[in-house]
Formats: C-alpha cells, sequence, structure tokens
C-alpha cells in the first residue's frame, strides 16, 4: 500500500515547504502577517481610488444642474424639443423643464411666476430649503420674499397674467439665498392651462465624468441648433478642481502607505531568510544544490506572497467597504480587477527581498555556518 | 554594564538594527504626513471650495421683489439700495481673514442698439482701504470661473465687459467700442461665465453709478467667505443663546454667523447665504474630511502593524543571543530591561527622523497639490514618538516576553 512518494523530486520539494510552514511558523506567521498588512492597505486604497471619484460626483451632483438649455431669446420650446432632450438626457443626467412668466399680484406689483415639475426640482436641487412640498394642483410653492409680499399669512391669492386670473394656495416656502426667494413656483400643468407658455429652460443635471458629460453637452448642441446650450462654468469647474485636488491627495497617501508596508515586508523577509541560515547550510551538506535551495527560497516566498495577497485583499476589500459605508453611506463594491496588481506587487516584493539574501547564502561554508560562526 | 551591552548590541548588530530603525522611520514619517494631510485637508479643502465663488449675499432690507428671468432685469427702478461706502467694514468682522473676496452689483437697464440690455456695475480687483490694511478685492477673486478673451477692466476706467452671447449677437470684438446711452465704452474683453452674464454688459461700478445717476449705491453684495459646515448649532438664533453659547456661536466662522457680522456692520442689510454653494460645500467638505481622516486610520495602523511584524521578526532571531545570556545567569528583569531600552532607543531615533521626513513630505505635498504648505506643528512630535514607542514595543513584547521564558538549553541548541 504504502507507495515511496517521499524520495520522488517534486513531492519532496512540496513536503520541505510544508513541513518548514509548520515548523517555523512563528516566523513565518510574522513575514505572513506583514504581507497580509500590505496587501490589505494596497487593495484599499486602489480601491477607494478606483471608487472615491464615483462616490464623490454623486456628492458634486448635489449642487444642482450643470448644463443649462435655454430657448432662443422671448420664445420658448415646441414640444418636440423637450422631448428630444429629454430622450437625450434620459440615462445620463436629470432633465428639469422651466417655464417663466411675469404675473401681477392684487396689488399690481410684478412678480415671476415658474412653472416645473416638483419631483423632479426635488432631486434636482436638494439645497432648497422648503418645509413642505406642493402635491396638488392649485398648490403653489413661494419664494421666502416673494411670501412676505404676496401672502404673509399662508392664505390663497390670486395672481393675474395678461388678464387671466388664478388662484393659488401657498403649499410652502422656499428659502435659497437666490432668484428663487422671488419668485412663485407653481406645477407645469397649473402653469400652462393658465399662460398657455410652454417651458423654456431645462436644467440638466448630467451625471459622470467631464468626458461624458461634455458628450452629453455636444449631443444637445448638435440636436437643438436654435437653443442656447452651455455648460453651467461654476459646477464644472469648481467640480474638476477639487476632485482632482482630492484624487491627487489620495493617491499620494496610497503611495506613502504601500510603500511603507512593501519596505516592512522586505525588512522582515530579509530578517526571517538570514535567521535561517543554518537550515540552508544542513540543505547544503547533505548535498542541495544552490539551484535547489534558491528553488526552495523562492518557492516559500512566492507561497507565503500568494497567500498573504489572497487574504490581504479580502481584508483590504472589507476596510474600503467599512470606509464607503461609514463615509459616504454607499458601500465600495468589491473589485476583482485589484487581485492580479496586488498579487503581482506582492510576488515582486517578496521575491526581491528573498534575492538579497540568496546571494549571500549561495557563499555559505555549510561548516562553518553549522559551527556557529 | 547594562549600558554597555545595549552599546555593543547596536554596534555589532548594525544590519539587524538598521533594518528596525528603517522601518520605524517610514512609519512615523508616513503617520506624521498623513495626521498632518488629516488636520490640513478641511482647511485647503475650504479654500478650494471657494472655486463656486460666493457663498453669501448682502441685500438691503426691503420688501420689493427681483423681477428677473434668466439675463434680463425687469425690476423697477427704485427701491432700497446699500452704500457702498459701508464695503470696506467688511474687513473690520470678526472672521475677516475668512472673506476671500466680495464683489458689489448693481444692475441697470440701458437701450443697447434695438434692445434692452443689462448692464451690471462690480469691482473688478479694486484696491480698497479699511483703517490702515489695505486689500484688492471684486469679481476676479469672487467669481472665479469667469473667463475672460481680452483682459479685465481697470475699475476707475471706462472699459466694460460684454457677456459671450450679447458679443455674438450684436459683433461685438475684444478692443471695439460700444455706444451706452449715447456715450462710447471700450470693450476690454469678451466674458464667459456659463450665466445670466453672458447675456449682459460688466462695467466698472462707477460706470454704472453714473449711468442710473446713483452714486455710491449697490444693489447686492456677494461675498466668498471660507465657512465650518453649519450643524445644529450652526441653526439656532443667536438672540435665543445664553451669553456664552452666543460667543460660541459668534466666534464660529459658520455661514450664518459671517451672515450675522455682515449684517453688523453694513447699515440696512439683510445677509444670508446662497444655498447651492453653502451648503453643499458642506457636504463635499465633511465627505473628504472624513475620507481622509479614515484613511489616515488605515495609515497609522498598516504603518504600525507593519513595523510590529518587523521588530517581532527581529527579536525572534536573538533568541540565541538570549539563551546565553540567560545561560550566564541574566534574570528576566535584566534581559527585558535591555530589549526594552533598545526598543525604546530605535523608538526615539526612528520617531525623530520619520518626524522631520514626515513633516518635510507633507511641505512638499501641499505644495505641488494644494500650492500652499501642509504645516506640521511641534505638537505633534510627542505624539509621533508616543506612537512609535508604543508600536515597537507592542511588536517586541510578545518575542521578549517569549524570550525571557526560554529554556536556555533549547535557545542555544537552536531548537526554540
Amino acid at each position: 500500500m504504502n507507495t515511496r512518494r517521499h524520495s520522488t523530486g517534486v513531492p519532496m520539494f512540496l513536503r520541505m515547504l510544508a513541513r518548514a510552514a509548520v515548523l517555523r511558523k512563528g516566523t513565518a506567521l510574522s513575514a505572513l502577517l506583514a504581507i497580509i498588512v500590505a496587501a490589505a492597505a494596497a487593495t484599499a486604497m486602489l480601491n477607494l481610488f478606483v471608487d472615491v471619484q464615483t462616490k464623490l460626483r454623486k456628492e458634486f451632483r448635489r449642487f444642482g444642474a450643470n448644463i443649462v438649455v435655454g430657448a432662443k431669446t422671448g420664445e420658448s420650446f415646441a414640444p418636440d424639443n423637450l422631448r428630444q432632450i429629454e430622450s437625450a438626457v434620459s440615462g445620463h443626467g436629470l432633465a428639469v423643464p422651466f417655464a417663466y412668466a411675469v404675473a401681477h399680484t392684487e396689488k399690481d406689483q410684478p412678480v415671476v411666476v415658474a412653472g416645473t415639475d416638483f419631483a423632479l426640482v426635488r432631486k434636482l436641487n436638494p439645497w432648497w430649503a422648503v418645509p413642505s412640498w406642493p402635491d396638488n394642483a392649485g398648490q403653489a410653492l413661494v419664494g421666502i420674499r416673494a411670501a412676505r409680499v404676496i401672502t404673509s399669512d399662508g392664505a390663497p391669492f390670486p395672481l393675474t397674467y395678461q388678464g387671466r386670473t388664478i388662484r393659488l394656495s401657498p403649499a410652502g416656502t422656499v428659502q435659497t439665498g437666490a432668484g428663487e426667494d422671488n419668485r412663485v413656483y407653481i406645477s407645469t400643468q397649473d402653469f400652462q392651462s393658465w399662460t398657455g407658455l410652454q417651458p423654456s429652460v431645462v436644467e440638466i443635471a448630467a451625471y459622470g465624468s467631464a468626458a461624458e458629460v461634455n458628450s452629453l453637452l455636444a449631443t444637445l448642441q448638435a440636436g437643438l441648433p436654435g437653443a442656447d446650450v452651455r455648460p453651467v462654468r461654476q459646477v464644472t469647474e469648481g467640480e474638476a478642481n477639487i476632485l482632482g485636488k482630492t484624487r491627487s491627495t489620495l493617491l499620494w497617501s496610497a503611495i506613502f502607505i504601500v510603500c511603507t508596508a512593501a519596505l516592512c515586508v522586505l525588512a522582515t523577509l530579509t530578517g526571517w531568510l538570514y535567521d535561517r541560515r543554518r537550515d540552508f547550510a544542513i540543505m547544503k551538506a547533505i548535498g542541495g544544490s544552490d539551484r535547489v535551495i534558491a528553488l526552495f527560497v523562492s518557492g516559500e516566498a512566492a507561497v507565503l506572497a500568494c497567500s498573504g495577497a489572497l487574504l490581504g485583499f479580502v481584508v483590504g476589500t472589507g476596510i474600503a467597504a467599512w470606509i464607503g459605508r461609514v463615509n459616504f453611506h454607499a458601500p465600495v463594491a468589491p473589485r476583482l480587477l485589484i487581485l492580479p496588481p496586488v498579487l503581482a506587487g506582492c510576488l515582486v516584493v517578496t521575491l526581491i527581498a528573498t534575492l538579497l539574501p540568496l546571494r549571500l547564502l549561495r557563499q555559505i561554508q555549510p561548516a562553518m555556518i553549522l559551527r556557529g560562526e | 554594564m547594562f549600558v554597555r551591552l545595549v552599546y555593543e548590541s547596536f554596534r555589532r548588530q548594525t544590519r539587524r538594527k538598521l533594518l528596525i530603525a528603517i522601518a520605524v522611520t517610514l512609519g512615523a514619517a508616513v503617520s506624521t504626513a498623513m495626521i498632518a494631510i488629516a488636520i490640513d485637508i478641511g482647511d485647503k479643502i475650504s479654500h478650494e471650495l471657494r472655486s463656486y465663488g460666493a457663498n453669501l449675499v448682502v441685500a438691503p432690507t426691503d420688501e420689493s421683489l427681483d423681477v428677473q428671468i434668466g439675463s434680463v432685469d425687469l425690476k423697477p427702478a427704485g427701491g432700497a439700495l446699500l452704500n457702498e461706502g459701508d464695503l470696506p467694514k467688511i474687513k473690520g468682522i470678526f472672521w475677516r481673514n475668512n472673506i476671500i473676496g466680495f464683489a458689489p452689483e448693481l444692475p441697470v437697464n440701458v437701450k443697447f442698439g434695438n434692445a434692452d440690455v443689462t448692464l451690471v456695475g462690480t469691482y473688478f480687483s479694486r484696491k480698497l482701504k479699511f483703517g490702515t490694511q489695505e486689500f484688492t478685492t471684486g469679481a476676479r477673486s469672487t467669481f472665479p470661473w469667469w473667463k475672460i478673451d481680452g483682459v479685465w477692466p481697470a475699475d476707475d476706467s471706462n472699459q466694460v465687459l460684454v457677456g459671450e452671447k450679447l458679443a455674438a449677437e450684436r459683433g461685438i470684438e475684444s478692443g471695439g467700442e460700444i455706444q451706452i446711452n449715447g456715450k462710447a465704452y471700450r470693450v476690454s474683453g469678451i466674458v464667459s461665465t456659463g450665466g445670466a452674464e453672458d447675456q449682459q454688459i460688466i462695467a466698472p461700478l462707477s460706470v454704472a453709478q453714473a449711468i442710473s445717476q446713483r452714486p455710491g449705491a449697490v444693489r447686492k453684495l456677494f461675498v466668498s467667505a471660507v465657512t465650518k459646515p453649519e450643524d445644529a448649532f450652526a441653526r439656532r438664533n443667536p438672540d435665543s443663546l445664553t451669553p456664552a453659547d452666543r460667543d460660541r456661536w459668534y466666534c464660529s466662522p459658520y455661514p450664518q454667523s459671517i451672515a450675522y457680522q455682515l449684517q453688523e456692520v453694513i447699515p440696512h442689510s439683510h445677509a444670508e447665504q446662497i444655498r447651492q454653494v453653502a451648503q453643499n460645500e458642506g457636504n463635499v467638505l465633511a465627505r473628504i474630511e472624513g475620507l481622509m481622516l479614515l484613511i489616515t486610520l488605515a495609515a497609522l495602523f498598516t504603518s504600525g502593524l507593519a513595523v510590529s511584524a518587523a521588530m517581532a521578526n527581529a527579536m525572534f532571531e536573538r533568541r540565541q543571543e538570549i539563551g546565553l545570556m540567560k545561560a550566564l545567569g541574566a534574570g528576566q528583569l535584566a534581559l527585558s530591561g535591555i530589549f526594552i531600552t533598545e526598543s525604546v532607543l530605535l523608538a526615539c531615533a526612528g520617531g525623530l527622523v520619520g518626524f522631520a521626513g514626515g513633516a518635510f513630505l507633507a511641505r512638499k505635498l501641499g505644495y505641488a497639490i494644494f500650492g500652499s504648505a501642509i504645516s506640521v506643528g511641534p505638537v505633534l512630535l510627542p505624539l509621533i514618538l508616543a506612537i512609535a514607542i508604543l508600536v515597537t514595543f507592542a511588536g517586541s513584547a510578545a518575542a521578549i516576553r517569549r524570550a525571557v521564558k526560554y529554556d536556555p538549553v533549547h535557545a542555544l541548541r537552536g531548537e526554540a
């Protein structure tokens, strides 16, 4: 039953690797720990570096529209054009139409009335301070300054546009610190049946990278030759600036951390091998060639590197996911694409770490080492 | 004897000690740099966020409404105005150093060709004086995304900027001349902003005041200030706070408290935050700060573990030495004393060098990314040294504990 598998070359080699790991588990463990730490740091930083752009862009989209499409001065969009914009934007962003008119209050004071889709505006401009949004026809969202002039006590009020009067009940107020405070917002349906005007401005929050935003911009410009399609430079430039700087900071931090971890792996492994010079001396003394010993050492290092990289990848992915959850309230998805570079990095570092002492080991005189000199 | 043992250990095992020292140094350098970045990043990003422009607006306290659609101002003339003479007082408020810039605005409707166009008067980069303090402010610092094809007009000239759209419609070029109300103005540049200004004429404030015949008048004032993200405390009404809380509120750079202070120095004014900028920048700032904080924690943890592993390994290598000492009669106390002293010496040396290196790294990085230094306070030095000592100690503790328990016979035979 008992086959003589121990005497053949390859199984013997594997057995040596396994026994070395078991017998020397103290030092092997600390070397493994160093590799795991380095791999985990690299994985977490790479993961974050790739993901943070998407995560931060989501935050930047809270600044609202980055593209504004305006109809020709004094005109409004035909329903066809609106549908065209809608279909160009759908999937790439959020398009919110606005229609404007100047109406008059009871006391004949001019006030700008805007017709829009409240559900979309809420998503587009989350910074609007609105205690309660209108949800019925005939309800209006009144700018905080406009409210003081029109309806100080929240009572329904009439507005007149070209002789036609509409009665609106204020559902809430809107405060932004900008032009919106002076306006009255009503739903598109109410606005159209009252004034007969179509939207003249479409504000678009385009998602994605600068290139994606630009391509949407180009599509819109090509599709609407008469309209005025322009990027909101205040938003796009601010975003590009901060995103770029955050990414560079992150990149440099990643380089620092990974370098430290890698150098510590180097120090640990070199020490580990140097510590085992007796083992190698015995191997040499009983007839191991330099080549076999080198193979054995690099084999060991490779096994350590691979297992360390795999464990580190799992730990690092966990750390990245935790940072994503804590900071962005959305997990950072694990990326298998990061595994090959991490694995390769670990292998390179461990092999470098073994190469240095190997040169010394070649010159070993077994007798001297075994005597403890 | 003790000192000699430690000294000789360093002298004879240079390679081993050097490796550990390098590990500690690197760990300390990275920790220093990361902590410095995490502390400073909020400040740096706050300044970068000013590329979104003004986050506060000051307007007269009147009840009239702006009637503006797009670039066209339909507001009837009249209404309350601010006084230009009050503007330099902004540099006298408590948080004056947080004011990056401000730009007044005075819109006037003018007949331009056959249509009404809004001309907006503002500062471009106007030199002002408050007390003995001189400063420059205007649209250039308040609206950094404005792009000029040509040159910025001087604030005391008759030069104007014409919006990109308007210029294209009317065939106006940079360097040309336009007629407004029968007076000629030189177009020093074409301005492109992606906002209402693209269809307006931007002129020095004095020009707008002259055209509207309202000397010293300002309709609105846009202020760009470095602020702290608002929290629940920021939203409290200062008049309902206890005196101590009120002081704390007043002395925190919240958008609300800066607006409150602007209101105090500019008579008959109402200041408030521009929520699109003020609210969202807090959000972005909090995210980036949080990210860097967590990464710094991860970095500290990583370098700590890596240094510990290197340390543990080095201690493990020395079990024969320990065995010999024990065989010669060294007690556990003396043994641990030697190794702990060695660790502390290594940690202090590595920590000091690492601190200097980390401070240098942070400085360089600050200049490379943000154009200003990330400073490392000396307060950080004891902290870094403490961390270095703790980490090397943690790394060697287990190994030292095991070492003092070795049976010298096994250790010397190489069996442990």
